[in-house]
């Protein structure tokens, strides 16, 4: 004796938050069965693990039948097979798209490919994510880099117009398509101590400053990639570094306006011109790609690691950079002044942003 | 020649991609009509392509623009290999040929295969050009509206109710023709789909011309049945109640019509007294099994307490004891119901005054073997056709329509012999197992005021003058109390004391709005299987028939004892449902349990032993009694029913006895410790006593307490509305949920009994927690189908709507009920409104004939402070609603003025109609127009400013890949879900925004899992309507009026 078909189709779709997520999180059908059961729904509706069954089989076939339709937000709101109320599609929406902070580190700036996805299951393992979430959140990546991947126009808005998600999440899948794009390296140990929101924050300075949609407003620019011309311009940083007179100078200027301002002068003092080599020279070699790639660790490697051994607090940090930034524009046989700026605006920010523990 | 169909192809969108190398489709359409098709042009490469054809017009007969649907298939052009089809899609262009319903038909379509469902979508513009048809001999019936809803509809008035119309038409089964054998399935699904619509636009059109000929211009409570008999073929079936109805005006004053009814006391004083009427239910069965060599007759007819079978010679009595007048209206109205071959009438629920005494049940099943169908008609170029009345002649063998006869004239006779002149509720089923087939049709039969009818005395002004007592009149007996042909106990109506009722009233129709009720209804199945022997043809059938009976008749009791069970009296909406299989049999029996005040409390239960000397079985026998006794008492805290109490008399009752038993019995239940010290049992035999020493009586018990309650804040039932709750939100969810059981073999009757029990509850529990979040809510119309598809398989379907109330006024109303009334009144449609004062009256004395002058007198249970209190704020809402109909009948007449001069604008963009109609809901932002659905005739908190047509749809579904689709859930799960979409885009086409009085009346679901297959037909059926809410009624004017400007706008645009 069993059920041996159990349907339920109502006029507008009936979706459960709960079961929803539980589907999303790649849980079985017995799994998210034993999970209700212990969110005590049961008590609360006088029912019975039969019915709860039933119940999770009836939506977890719905969400599949609408997975389709997930994959083409736009088509959800005007598809006639299933009646949602836009709010419920608007949930629906966000929480298909939502992914974990932990498995997207673990796949940030990797290459969204076939191989990166059947190495999913030791992400899997490692993050404690289910595999079938982890496909689910590879495959949104892959889809939205897909799609915006040709598209011309402000990268955020065009996540936002195809995939009709909330600004944030775009701004989100616009980190995660940017920094895929250009294989930024965020795996090695040493990065690890940043999180998602570090990096995305980075990304949204990049995408913000760095790329040809940055300076001119222009709609058939792309945002996905750096701005091939300011790269160029940026080798010619290195006359700060190359140049001695330049370079003293620059450290007299900075010295004298922080003296007496921070615990950390002395220090600071000494590795002046390590870590201005350092800046520079990452601005110099952003022109290859495979230097771009290692535009973090280098920040890390070449900046913070030796800030934090010398215990500079962030506004330490904050106050260094703002004078390291402002007093060039002083020394007078520099002329790169716009580059400069654009440069140290999202060195700046970015470090600012990682320079945590 | 008078029409011209004209059809436009605009666009398509989401379309499948049909050819792998591009990922791509070149699409085109055919547009066919009768026998005429044209293309458009191939538009390359696109998934949403842009045809924006020319106006295909076709000049047709309007005979055929009643039979034939617009056919639209779209397909992928291949310049090598022959062209794939896409879909289709099958337009009704029914709706278009009355100039009261929808006049264009536009708007985004879904392209329909019957292998692989919906494949995207097609925009299309659809309109007709009718001329007038003088022709006296015509055979079209263009003009006469259908109403699946069983009432008349809310924005009309019935002038005249005609009477009963039915047709059927039967043909081959194309699934079963030799050519099947050699083409594909979807050739096949599509000739099938095809001519089922044939058969169903031609039986409309044959139903609309006998309307015609009577004189009406609609059918109201149309119900169209499929018979898939197999090899024997085909048969599409209808009945309907033939009306003549007028669009209300809204400007029109209110009480202006009916000035007779301001008196009320008037009403009450010419009331003579009780005619006739009846309780329970009667039946027969017979099975003349005929097949072609033989024909063997059975007829029998069972007589139990609560299956009342009366012989006959009751029927002549029923006017005898009335005033003269009462008795002279009875016998014109009785004569005209009599010149009727069947005055019999589909609807269920009654303006006003209409339906005056309600008698009983009545039902009838005959057992019939199929053969095929003689057809002579067979090979002509339309291969079907009608098997008429008339042209029925002695030496063709039996047709469908004799056996519908006969067992019409069955009913007729039931009604006749409870002492009542028509038919109402009336229904019709048929279940088919192999070559069997058991017909049953069944109704409440009732004595009818003779206003609304044709060839009544009166003319519609003094229509009001026969005798209203609202509250309880319909419960008085309709037939003479010393002819009572079965033993039933009659007590003096508990409102009026007047006229006599019986203790137990069951019926098909729903609860009159007028009635009194005390505390809330319930859902009540009774749910029975049984074993039967696998047999052959005559030996089959033999062997159904002879279980007939017992089936009901434990379907009767079950049905009384649960009514006992949660202390109701009486029930509404009755539908039993007999189901044949190979190897059993399936009865279902579902109705709404209430409490009439009018009629007598009833009695508890009681269980008695056969052998009183054994101390542990007494023991076991008082424990059960007092089980039995919580839970009534339980129920009828739950159900809130408390009665008023009622000084009682002895009354001249046949049976003095258990009259008293019960009294006492209540009055005992609510401190139930002592009840076994009733000594009730007195050998005799009825309904209230189960003996406790035969199985079947264990079993019921068993039964009996095995279900389950309803959880907090759930409600349900099977009528169209609710007793005791009213204030419904706008929040409506309809559903359709299917489950299939699969049995093992060797089963007892009471292990099948439990199992199918148990799917039923499971089912409603199922519903109950998948809905929780609509709570406080009520599971309106619970239509359960029950089904053996196969020799071990169990299929229940149900489809009903889940209507979310307001709780906090609900409790108010509770308390005050003198106010239950007043909410009811304002929540009816206009035409009730229109009786006002009739119903105030009501309100304020619920009792009339208790305090039969005036208003003010106390006397009544519901107290006179209430009622003075209510009269006013009652006039206020009606005045404040008579405000809304005005405006509403502006906005209207606005709407269709811009209509003509911005139609040239709309046609090329379809989408601009959707857009407005949206602006109309509370869901802005999607692109697709919210279309609600509902098995009910209404929509609560809404206004249903339009009826656009009928909807009757029919699609197969086929698949050959059912593991890939999700296993049978999957594939029947997404089917249900894509006929939802394509009634919704249907109705979103013809300009409503919601179906009304929806009902999937066919889900014949077939699998074989082991070649990965499985087959689905469903047939569904409702009322497309425009609503307005209410809420945006009384919202300013302004804004109201241009939103429904805009609505009409795109829906009227020519």
């Amino acid at each position: 004796m069993s059920v041996e078909l159990d349907v339920f189709v109502g006029n507008t779709t009936i979706m459960d938050k709960e079961v929803y997520q539980l589907w999303l999180n790649g849980y079985t059908v017995n799994d998210a069965v034993k999970v209700r059961i212990e969110g005590g729904v049961m008590e609360e509706c006088e029912a019975s693990a039969e019915v709860l069954l039933s119940d999770t089989m009836d939506q977890y076939r719905t969400f599949q039948m609408c997975e389709r339709l997930l994959h083409h937000p736009a088509k959800l709101a005007n598809q006639l097979l299933f009646q949602i109320p836009p709010d419920r599609q608007a949930m629906l929406i966000e929480r298909y798209y939502a992914f974990d902070d932990s498995f997207v580190r673990e796949v940030l700036g990797k290459k969204l490919s076939k191989g990166t996805k059947k190495d999913l299951d030791d992400v899997s393992t490692k993050t404690g994510i289910t595999l079938k979430s982890c496909r689910r959140q590879f495959d949104n990546f892959k889809r939205v880099f897909k799609v915006v991947e040709e598209l011309k126009g402000p990268l955020v808005e065009n996540i936002r117009q195809h995939f009709l998600l909330p600004d944030q999440l775009a701004r989100d899948y616009a980190a995660i398509v940017f920094f895929a794009n250009n294989r930024f390296e965020t795996g090695k140990k040493k990065l690890h101590y940043l999180t998602f929101q570090d990096f995305a924050f980075c990304a949204g300075q990049l995408i913000n400053n760095w790329t040809l949609g940055a300076v001119d407003n222009i709609m058939e620019d792309m945002d996905v990639d750096l701005d091939k011309e300011f790269l160029q311009e940026l080798k010619d940083l290195k006359i700060l570094i190359t140049d001695k007179d330049l370079l003293d100078q620059h450290k007299s200027l900075v010295c004298t306006a922080l003296r007496g301002k921070t615990n950390v002068f002395n220090e600071m003092e000494a590795n002046f011109k390590n870590l201005s080599r350092g800046l520079v020279n990452i601005a110099a070699k952003l022109i290859n790609a495979k230097d771009v790639r290692d535009f973090f660790i280098d920040l890390v490697e070449k900046f913070i690691e030796p800030c934090r051994s010398d215990k500079w607090t962030s506004i330490d940090v904050n106050l260094y950079l703002t004078h390291y930034t402002n007093s060039v524009h002083i020394l007078d046989t520099f002329k790169h002044h716009a580059v400069w700026t654009r440069y140290m605006g999202v060195i700046k920010s970015c470090i600012l942003r990682m320079y945590h523990d | 020649m008078p029409g011209k169909l004209k059809a436009k192809i605009v666009a398509g969108r989401h379309l499948p991609v049909m050819d792998r190398a591009s990922d791509l489709t070149d699409a085109f359409v055919e547009v066919k009509f009768g026998n005429t098709t044209f293309k458009t042009d191939v538009y390359p490469k696109s998934l949403n392509p842009q045809w924006n054809s020319e106006w295909f017009k076709f000049e047709v007969d309007d005979e055929d623009l009643q039979d034939e649907p617009l056919q639209i298939t779209v397909l992928d052009h291949d310049t090598y290999s022959a062209n794939d089809a896409i879909g289709k899609v099958y337009i009704d262009i029914d709706p278009l040929l009355c100039s009261e319903a929808a006049t264009v038909i536009s708007g985004w379509l879904p392209i329909y295969d019957t292998i692989h469902g919906i494949r995207g979508e097609i925009n299309v513009l659809v309109k007709v050009d009718l001329f007038n048809d003088l022709n006296r001999f015509r055979q079209s019936s263009c003009g006469v509206k259908f109403f699946c809803t069983t009432s008349i509809p809310r924005c009309y008035r019935a002038i005249m109710v005609h009477g009963f119309v039915e047709e059927l038409v039967v043909n081959e089964d194309p699934e079963y023709q030799w050519i099947d054998r050699i083409r594909t399935p979807r050739a096949s699904n599509e000739a099938r789909q095809r001519l089922i619509f044939l058969m169903s636009g031609e039986l409309q059109r044959k139903i609309g011309l006998k309307v015609l000929e009577m004189g009406g211009n609609a059918v109201v409570g149309y119900l169209q049945c499929f018979d898939l008999e197999g090899e024997s073929g085909l048969v599409v079936r209808a009945i309907g109640t033939a009306c003549t109805l007028e669009k209300i005006s809204s400007t029109l004053p209110a009480t202006a019509t009916h000035p007779s009814n301001s008196s009320p006391s008037k009403d009450m004083k010419d009331s003579p007294q009780a005619a006739p009427s009846t309780l329970g239910c009667r039946s027969t069965h017979s099975s003349p099994v005929h097949s072609a060599s033989s024909r063997l007759s059975q007829g029998f007819s069972v007589s139990v307490p609560t299956l009342l079978f009366a012989g006959m010679g009751s029927g002549g009595s029923a006017g005898k004891e009335g005033g003269p007048l009462k008795a002279l209206l009875r016998q014109q109205t009785q004569s005209a119901l009599e010149q009727r071959e069947y005055p019999f009438f589909t609807l269920a629920a009654f303006p006003p005054g209409f339906l005056l005494h309600v008698g009983g049940v009545v039902s009838a099943r005959s057992v019939k073997l199929l053969d095929r169908i003689h057809n002579p008609a067979l090979g002509n170029t339309r291969s079907y056709k009608l098997l008429d009345w008339n042209s029925f002649t002695a030496d063709e063998p039996e047709t469908r329509d004799a056996w519908w006869e006969e067992i019409r004239q069955e009913i007729k006779s039931h009604a006749k012999a409870l002492g009542c002149h028509a038919v109402v509720g009336y229904s019709e089923s048929t279940s088919i197992c192999e070559e069997v087939c058991i017909l049953s049709a069944s109704g409440t039969a009732a004595i009818l005021s003779s206003r609304f009818m044709q060839d009544g005395p009166l003319d519609t002004e003094h229509r009001f003058e026969e005798v209203v007592s609202p509250g309880c009149g319909f419960c008085h007996i309709p037939y003479d109390e010393l002819n009572i042909p079965f033993p039933a106990q009659l007590t003096y109506c508990y409102c009026c004391r007047r006229y006599k009722v019986p203790d137990v009233l069951f019926t098909t129709i729903d609860l009159p709005t007028e009635a009194n009720v005390t505390g809330k209804g319930c859902l009540i199945q009774a749910r029975l299987c049984r074993t039967k022997k696998k047999a052959q043809g005559e030996g089959n059938a033999t062997v159904i028939s002879n279980l007939l009976p017992f089936l009901e008749y434990e379907l009767h009791t079950q049905l009384m004892n649960k009514l006992k069970l949660r202390g109701m009296n009486a029930l509404f909406g009755l539908r039993i449902q007999i189901s044949v299989g190979e190897t059993m049999l399936l009865g279902l029996a579902s109705a709404t349990g209430v409490y009439l005040t009018a009629l007598p409390s009833p009695g508890g239960i009681q269980i008695a032993g056969k052998t009183p000397s054994d101390i542990t079985y007494e023991q076991h026998i008082s424990n059960m009694q007092k089980k039995i006794n919580d839970t009534i008492a339980k129920n009828k805290e739950l159900y809130e029913i408390n009665p008023p109490e009622v000084v009682e008399e002895i009354i001249g009752s046949p049976i003095p006895e258990p009259r008293q038993r019960s009294r006492l019995f209540r009055s005992q239940s609510e401190s139930s410790d002592e009840v076994s010290e009733l000594d009730l049992s007195h050998g005799k035999k009825d309904a209230f006593v189960l003996e406790i020493d035969d199985t079947d009586a264990v079993e019921d018990i068993h039964a009996l307490l095995t279900d389950s309650p309803t959880p907090a804040g759930f409600y349900s039932c099977n009528t169209e509305i609710m007793p005791g709750i009213q204030n419904w939100t706008s929040a409506i969810q309809m559903f359709t949920s299917v489950r299939v059981f699969r049995l093992n073999a060797n089963l007892t009757n009471q292990g099948l009994n439990k199992i199918f029990s148990d799917l039923c509850e499971n089912l409603l529990k199922s519903l109950y927690f998948k809905l929780r979040s609509m709570v406080p809510c009520c599971l309106c119309h619970l239509n359960f189908t029950v089904a053996i598809p196969e020799d071990e398989l169990i299929q229940v379907a149900v489809t009903a709507v889940a209507m979310s109330f307001d709780k906090e006024q609900l409790l108010e109303n509770g308390k005050q009920s003198g106010e239950k009334t007043l909410i009811k009144a304002i929540t009816e449609n206009d035409e009730q409104l229109q009786f006002n004062l009739e119903l105030n009256a009501e309100t304020s004395a619920p009792n009339p004939l208790s305090s039969p002058k005036g208003l003010s007198e106390v006397g009544s249970h519901l107290s006179a402070r209430a009622s003075s209190v209510d009269y006013s704020s009652f006039a206020d809402r009606c005045s404040s609603w008579i405000e809304q109909l005005k405006l509403k009948a502006h906005t209207i007449r606005r709407g269709s003025v811009k209509t003509t001069s911005s139609m040239e604008k709309a046609s090329p963009l379809p989408e601009g109609r959707s857009r407005s109609l949206r602006s109309n809901r509370s869901y802005s932002g999607s692109s697709v127009a919210v279309v609600k659905m509902t098995p009910l005739s209404f929509i609560p908190g809404a206004k249903i400013i339009k009826y656009l047509g009928i909807i009757n749809m029919f699609f197969i579904r086929e698949t050959t890949s059912l593991r890939e689709e999700g296993g049978v859930s999957g594939f029947l799960h997404t089917f249900i879900a894509e006929v939802f979409a394509m009634v919704r885009a249907h109705v979103a086409a013809l300009g409503g925004n919601a179906v009304v009085s929806y009902s999937m009346k066919e889900c014949v679901f077939m699998e074989n899992p082991n070649k990965n297959q499985a087959q689905c037909l469903i047939n569904v059926s409702g009322d497309a309507v425009m609503f307005v809410r209410e809420s945006e009624l009384e919202s300013t004017s302004v804004q109201t009026q241009s939103a429904t400007t805009h609505t009409s706008n795109g829906a009227e645009g020519t």
